[in-house]
């Protein structure tokens, strides 16, 4: 199945056609279009640093492992909140690799990433003040942005009210003290309060949200008159609980940005301030990001948080808890604030966006628990914890090594690089088309597949083209000749031999096989390593030159063994070869 | 067209000038090192900062020089660089030594960037790249080459061992040592810094040099087992002559391709094609010149050894 002619035809097509394919650049759910060989930061522009904790001031018994795992959770939550399109953000030992592409602002994204972690927790407002402000607020806008520049956004897509709130799941947890801890000193037990939320709650809703959902979409908000322009308001749609709105995620940038003008904030009542969440809101369709309205005043700071976690289950109904311990001072605070916030909503904000929520069951104090709604994962519960930690236990961070490119080096490395690669192939077959005529156009026919199947390999395995992995590829198509003209010259010398063209075609084949085997699987030893132990760039040289040995092995052997049998079939036996 | 067809030539019977000529080169490479006092390490492996940026009035190195030390950094090297046709570009390289350890890399490329800024103005300075390494990073990169280097080379020995015999291995080793040396001696004169791409570059032509060996070696296996009547120093000649035709092709191809990025590849790349490229000329050298000659010379000791000392000439 694999020897004669028609299934070597018929492999080779396959093989091509499944590497074509995956050249092909496809969609991704949003139908942004992803192109199929990723490029290297080298290539694309953008950076990468190595961060590491920043251990000097530490006490010696610190828990390193525990102390990266937070800065990780930091530095991911803040670098979501910068928007680069798809972050890679991993941890690598004890360090922590952050690698952003086509970062603008490079300055501005290690000062994000440097900052040590800040923790609040903040009472979740019922809104109105925030509701009645929004005239205040879009008028501020309006001065701030002028007319022409707003009238688009009017035309937002019309959203059911009824769905986006139908879809909505209930408050997810609930904050009580825990009475599991040894020095208790609120007797508060969990309630049975229906978490707000829940239908229930949704109906006694505050006012000002109530005739928000009664107004028209397009409209938003109470208040809005004839042709005058809302821009906010529109673009607001009530949450799941009081003090929380959700804005279309296409919309936040926009809105972020007005509510960062100084005309604006200064529109924006005093006692209150406004963070957005980190969790995406489905509904209806489309997602939602959400905005909150707090007490500008937190109850308590990362500061006064003596530990947390780890996370565990309740001992009688079995849902997952993440127990938390203030310091003796924050206990002092925590109850006083929270005696005058039993059932509202405390948000827990990191760097300055909301992590999650939980409902005020009792009077807090120094050990309390966060309880998360029946049927949440374990996982979730983890992460919460390293939340709470991360902001509890804030660790200095240092970057230890950086790399910036700018897209304009990164686009003047593609446009040569692929000038290079071009000139270096067609100059590779001028010279097998001159010394080796008919053979050296089987060889370049070869060629040519090997080209498709080491681009293909590339995209197929998601592999990162970098720029020393474009020389690789330059360099290889060099030596993927190596195993042809190796196998030519062998040919020859049996004809000289005096065998006939098509024994001697086979014997070269044969004889030629030892020398290719042995001579590829040194540089692939050589490539193996260089993968392993190799960096980004490096790591992509790596990749092309052990995918170029592979596809070479292939393309020489196999195709270019079943180009001769093509064409020795085509003529009688006696005649010579072109070679 | 045939190049080399029955070509008959006596690679070996002048293989004492090739020692002369390697043994030069090798000398002329660690002189040069020593000159410079020792390899030039780029920042990946020394700690430091790599600031590469493109300025529109093309400033001299000295004017350069004096703008860093201005902003209170020391110790800058800086170098210009040339596109393929050998032309200005406006690019410089400016590698800032670590200011201070514990402030950490933070600072000195932009405080080098605004100091540019100020007299070129902002547009007349683009900055294209900039690597800041801390000094354990450095430590642990160089550590990670040198590490790869040698293991490398073990493992193709072991391979080497193991699909032919220790002489041929040995003399593979022997091949591949001149070979990192020359080329070392060659990075140095020509004053190319030593990156991590660098050592991706060397390894590579540890590889290619040992490739071509090992098809000569191959060769040498195969006429070896025919048992003709001729002397070890002719089968090898004859190995060599049989296997010219490929090592002369394949050598021209992959310069060919390398030339092309060498010439148009754009500054970056340059220095990793230009190491590629000496590599793959000395590695061919290497493989006719040094390769079998060392092959006969650890023969010829290994067959003393076995004729015993009563007929042992010295």
């Amino acid at each position: 199945m694999f020897s004669t002619v028609r299934w070597r035809v018929i492999w080779i097509t396959l093989l091509v056609l499944l590497c074509g394919w995956a050249l092909v650049p496809k969609e991704d759910d949003q139908g942004n279009r992803i192109p199929s060989l990723q490029l290297g930061l080298d290539l694309q522009g953008g950076m990468h640093l190595a961060v590491e904790v920043d251990d000097s001031d530490a006490p010696p018994d610190m828990d390193l492992d525990d102390a990266v795992e937070r800065t990780l959770t930091t530095i991911r939550n803040r670098i979501d909140q910068f928007g680069v399109r798809e972050p890679n953000i991993q941890r690598a030992g004890d360090r922590i690799i952050v690698e952003l592409a086509g970062v603008q602002d490079p300055e501005r994204a290690k000062a994000i990433v440097n900052q040590t972690a800040f923790m609040e927790f903040k009472i979740v407002t019922d809104g109105s003040a925030f509701v009645n402000a929004l005239e205040r607020i879009d008028r501020a806008i309006v001065n701030a942005v002028g007319v022409d520049q707003l009238r688009p956004t009017q035309l937002e897509t019309e959203v059911d009210l009824g769905e986006v709130l139908g879809a909505q799941d209930s408050a997810p947890q609930a904050v009580s003290a825990d009475t599991t801890a040894a020095d208790t000193t609120a007797g508060d037990t969990a309630a049975v309060d229906p978490p707000p939320g829940a239908p229930g709650a949704q109906d006694s809703a505050a006012g000002a949200q109530d005739s928000a959902r009664g107004q028209d979409t397009a409209a938003g908000v109470p208040g809005q008159q004839g042709s005058e322009l809302r821009p906010l308001s529109a673009l607001l749609r009530p949450g799941r609980i009081d003090g929380e709105f959700l804005v279309a995620t296409q919309d936040q940038p926009t809105v972020a940005e007005w509510l960062e003008l100084p005309e604006v904030e200064e529109a924006i009542p005093n006692g209150i301030a406004l963070h957005w969440g980190v969790e995406d809101v489905a509904a209806g369709g489309t997602t939602f990001v959400p905005l909150y309205v707090l007490d500008a005043e937190p109850l308590i700071t990362g500061e006064h948080l003596a530990d947390a976690g780890p996370a565990n289950r309740d001992p009688t109904y079995n849902q997952p808890i993440v127990p938390f311990e203030t310091t003796r001072r924050g206990a002092r605070l925590f109850e006083r604030g929270t005696a005058r916030h039993v059932q509202d909503n405390m948000a827990i904000v990191l760097d300055e966006r909301v992590q999650s929520y939980a409902v005020i069951r009792g009077i807090l104090s120094r050990n309390a628990q966060i309880e998360l709604t029946p049927g949440s994962s374990f996982q979730e519960a983890q992460d919460l914890a390293l939340v709470l930690r991360a902001g509890a236990l804030p660790m200095p961070i240092r970057i230890v090594s950086e790399f910036t490119v700018g897209a304009s080096l990164g686009e003047d490395s593609i446009r040569q690089g692929r000038t290079a690669f071009l000139v270096g192939i067609v100059a590779v077959v001028l010279l097998m088309i001159g010394y080796y005529r008919l053979a050296g156009a089987l060889a370049v026919g070869a060629l040519a597949i090997y080209v498709i199947l080491i681009l293909g390999g590339l995209a197929g395995l998601q592999a990162t083209l970098t720029l020393p992995g474009i020389a690789g590829l330059i360099l290889s198509i060099g030596m993927a000749v190596d195993a042809n003209v190796l196998i030519f010259e062998r040919i020859r010398e049996e004809l000289d031999a005096g065998k006939t063209p098509r024994t001697a075609v086979d014997a070269g084949f044969a004889n030629a096989l030892s020398a290719i085997v042995d001579a590829n699987l040194t540089t692939l030893i050589t490539g193996v390593i260089l993968f392993q132990f190799g960096t980004g760039p490096v790591q992509g040289f790596a990749v092309t030159l052990c995918l170029g040995i592979l596809a070479s092995f292939f393309s020489a052997l196999y195709v270019t063994r079943t180009f001769f049998m093509i064409y020795l079939n085509r003529r009688a036996s006696s005649e010579s070869v072109s070679i | 067209m045939r190049l080399f067809q029955n070509a008959n030539f006596s690679f070996l019977a002048v293989r004492r000038r090739a020692y002369i000529i390697s043994g030069a080169l090798i000398a002329i490479g660690l002189g040069s090192i020593a000159l410079h006092g020792g390899l030039n390490a780029g920042v990946e492996f020394t700690g430091g900062t790599l600031l590469h940026v493109r300025l529109a009035e093309q400033p001299t190195v000295a004017e350069l020089r004096d703008l860093v030390s201005a902003a209170g950094v020391t110790g800058v090297q800086i170098q210009p660089l040339r596109s393929g046709g050998g032309e200005t570009t406006g690019e410089y390289l400016l590698r800032l030594p670590l200011v201070d350890e514990e402030a950490g890399l933070e600072g000195v490329g932009p405080r080098v960037q605004s100091a540019l800024e100020q007299e070129f103005g902002a547009e007349g300075v683009e900055r294209l790249r900039l690597e800041g390494i801390g000094p354990r990073v450095g430590s642990e990169l160089r550590n990670k080459a040198v590490f790869a280097l040698l293991l490398s080379f073990l493992l193709t020995l072991i391979y080497l061992a193991f699909r032919f015999e220790w002489r041929f291995g040995f003399a593979a080793v022997i091949a591949t040592i001149h070979d990192i040396a020359v080329t070392f001696g060659f990075i140095s004169l020509f004053n190319v810094e030593i990156s991590l791409a660098t050592v991706a570059a060397i390894l590579t032509i540890v590889g290619y040099s040992l490739n071509d060996t090992i098809v000569v070696f191959d060769r040498v296996r195969e006429n070896l087992k025919k048992k003709r009547k001729e002397s070890y120093e002719d089968t090898l000649d004859r190995s060599i002559n049989e296997t010219l035709p490929r090592t002369v092709l394949t050598s021209s191809t992959t310069l060919v391709a390398l030339v092309a990025l060498f010439v148009l590849g754009g500054t970056v790349i340059r220095p990793f094609a230009l190491v590629l490229i000496l590599g793959i000329v000395i590695g061919t050298y290497s493989s006719i010149f040094v390769a079998s000659p060392a092959l006969l010379e650890i023969h010829r000791q290994a067959r003393r050894r076995q004729a015993g000392p009563a007929h042992a000439t010295g």
